[in-house]
């Protein structure tokens, strides 16, 4: 899948921006503030049908503006696609699908798969467990929309026993009556997510290991592994849910389910939070989305867009040309890179040969440059807003 | 929007505090009655009176009734064995529209949902379990039917019904869900269709 264009509207500090990107690799190069990040969180807005950076849509509209669009087109399957996203300040946002608005956002999702590498990633490691199951969700989400409808589902049935659980604590009274319905409803979902993660994890966890061992020349050996306590048997389940009342009743919350699971990162069997190098953790990180991307691939057969923000963050030069020359040479398909450096990527890729178009970011204003060898000069094509 | 008078303010709050009535539509339904004569003013408000102090919920199946019970219950020409549990009765009316269902009704006023606040206990289901049982003891067949919303809190509802007349000799179904009748299968969404193949009925021609 290749995003051809690209239209922005009030998007942040982009006033009118219109980009028409290569097939391969596209290089967004400027200081920082200029709206360069802003390009690639557009692509994700596209594919995700929301910011990666701020879930708030009107927060991502320009200051002083009533209202934001984001246009893209597509080729996915060989066929043109146009995505839209408006957002207008205190109304709901309305995305297209080739002129057609989406009655629900959930039907988006997975059709057009991005994956965004970014500094901010590093909540995977540093926060709770609760962005880690975000995580998961999200990349089984992308390729199984059973999933997706079981997890809403969950959280809903979740949501109302934990409102009646707080009605019995406030009430001074106690029906367990009550809240068997609602475990009736909570433990086939749970089941058959409990399932699907688990067997998410055990195909994912040795795929990242081979891309950590080749992004970083197999120095340490990492895994990932999936820890619940929820029973895969569903009566036992239920005991389990029964047994827990009296917790349930103290917390006035469910206290087991699917929505306590873990995912627990290592590093030679050691919590990578605790024991990583700053410059491991990203490279951990790094391996997992481009895990994530492959992973998505083969499951989809659409080959998702690689977003690759601020990457030199926090990881050394020769790092990043190991890493560039895998993604030129690997079957990445289309590729956005942001960089303040001006040189720096495109005289990575000059050797490597790959279909290079480099766009200079100032102020909200993109311009396209010819990729050249040996400096990159302002080219003919310069799209004015 | 400031308004010239305080009257016109109170019966524009009055109005606005209707479903789906914003504060302008208010305003015009307000100006509308305000251009109609006395008379029929005080015919608008008195059949509102008349019909707030004239209807009461029927003592047997919660319908809307003039009488202590409704005429859907009256009917000896209704099977008495057979009763069919609604969420309100805007659905009563639906299926009777049907002119096909010769039972009964049971009304809930409602469906479990702790979200809004509303619990078993704010259903008709207490009067439910007693009216089964008093059903039971007099007729050897009988037969409820669970017609809620397809929706989480419907299904938590029937199945906290259903577990209530567990200790009851009734008979419990549910209508059948499924595809629209003169609807495209390529327009069905996924969770009907699912439900639609599990659900999957032998063919008669």
């Amino acid at each position: 899948m290749v995003l051809e264009h690209l239209h922005l509207h009030h998007f942040k500090n982009h006033t009118g921006s219109d980009l028409t990107f290569g097939m391969q690799v596209n290089c967004l190069l400027g200081d920082n503030g200029s709206g360069k990040t802003n390009v690639l969180d557009a692509v994700h807005y596209l594919c995700h049908t929301k910011s990666y950076f701020n879930p708030i849509d009107a927060q991502n509209i320009a200051h002083d503006e009533a209202h934001m669009l984001i246009q893209g087109a597509f080729t996915r399957n060989d066929q043109k696609e146009r995505v839209s996203c408006a957002v207008e300040r205190g109304v709901k946002k309305v995305f297209r699908r080739n002129d057609k608005a989406y009655d629900r956002l959930a039907d988006h999702i997975g059709r057009f798969p991005a994956v965004m590498i970014a500094p901010a990633d590093s909540v995977l490691i540093q926060e709770g467990s609760e962005v880690r199951r975000r995580w998961i969700d999200s990349v089984i989400s992308q390729f199984d929309r059973e999933y997706l409808t079981q997890l809403l589902a969950y959280n809903k049935a979740l949501n109302q026993r934990n409102i009646l659980l707080r009605f019995f604590a406030e009430n001074r009274r106690w029906d367990s009556e009550a809240l068997e319905p609602w475990d009736a409803q909570l433990v086939p979902l749970a089941s058959s997510i409990r399932r699907k993660r688990a067997e998410f994890v055990e195909r994912f966890s040795p795929a990242f290991e081979e891309t950590y061992r080749e992004i970083t020349n197999g120095a340490e050996a990492v895994c990932i592994r999936y820890l619940t306590k929820v029973s895969e048997d569903n009566d036992e389940f239920q005991r389990q849910l029964t047994e827990a009342q009296g917790d349930d009743r103290q917390l006035r919350r469910t206290t087991v389910g699917i929505h306590k699971d873990e995912l627990s990162l290592e590093l030679g069997a050691y919590p990578l939070k605790r024991f990583g190098s700053q410059g491991q953790q990203k490279s951990f990180l790094i391996a997992l989305r481009l895990t994530q991307l492959a992973y998505i691939e083969q499951a989809t057969g659409v080959k998702p867009i690689l977003l690759l923000d601020d990457i030199f963050d926090k990881i050394d030069d020769k790092r990043v040309q190991a890493l560039m020359t895998w993604v030129a040479k690997g079957d990445f398909g289309q590729v956005f890179i942001t960089d303040t450096d001006l040189q720096r990527i495109p005289s990575m890729f000059r050797n490597i040969g790959a279909d290079v178009r480099v766009f200079e970011v100032e102020r909200g204003e993109v311009m396209q440059h010819e990729f050249e060898a040996d400096a990159v000069k302002p080219g003919p094509t310069t799209l004015e807003p | 929007m400031e308004l010239p008078s305080k009257l016109i303010e109170a019966a524009v709050d009055q109005m606005s505090s209707l479903p789906g009535v914003g504060r302008k539509t208010a305003l015009r339904l307000v100006l509308n009655m305000l251009g109609r004569s006395e008379e029929q003013v005080e015919a608008f408000s008195e059949a509102f009176l008349h019909m707030k102090r004239g209807i009461h919920a029927c003592n047997q199946c919660h319908n809307l009734t003039e009488m202590e019970v409704c005429s859907i219950c009256l009917d000896p020409a209704r099977q008495g064995n057979l009763v069919c549990i609604v969420e309100d009765i805007r659905d009563l009316l639906a299926l009777e529209a049907t002119g096909q269902y010769r039972g009964k009704y049971h009304v809930l006023g409602g469906v479990i949902s702790p979200m809004d606040g509303i619990g078993p206990n704010d259903l008709n289901i207490a009067s439910l379990a007693v009216r089964l049982e008093t059903l039971t003891g007099s007729s050897d067949k009988v037969e409820v039917i669970f017609a809620l919303p397809a929706t989480m809190e419907g299904e938590t509802t029937a199945f906290y019904i259903f577990r209530k007349l567990a200790p009851l000799a009734v008979e419990v179904t549910a209508i059948a869900r499924g595809l629209a009748v003169g609807e495209d299968l390529q327009h069905a969404d996924e969770a009907t269709l699912v439900q639609s193949l599990r659900q999957r009925l032998p063919y008669t021609s």
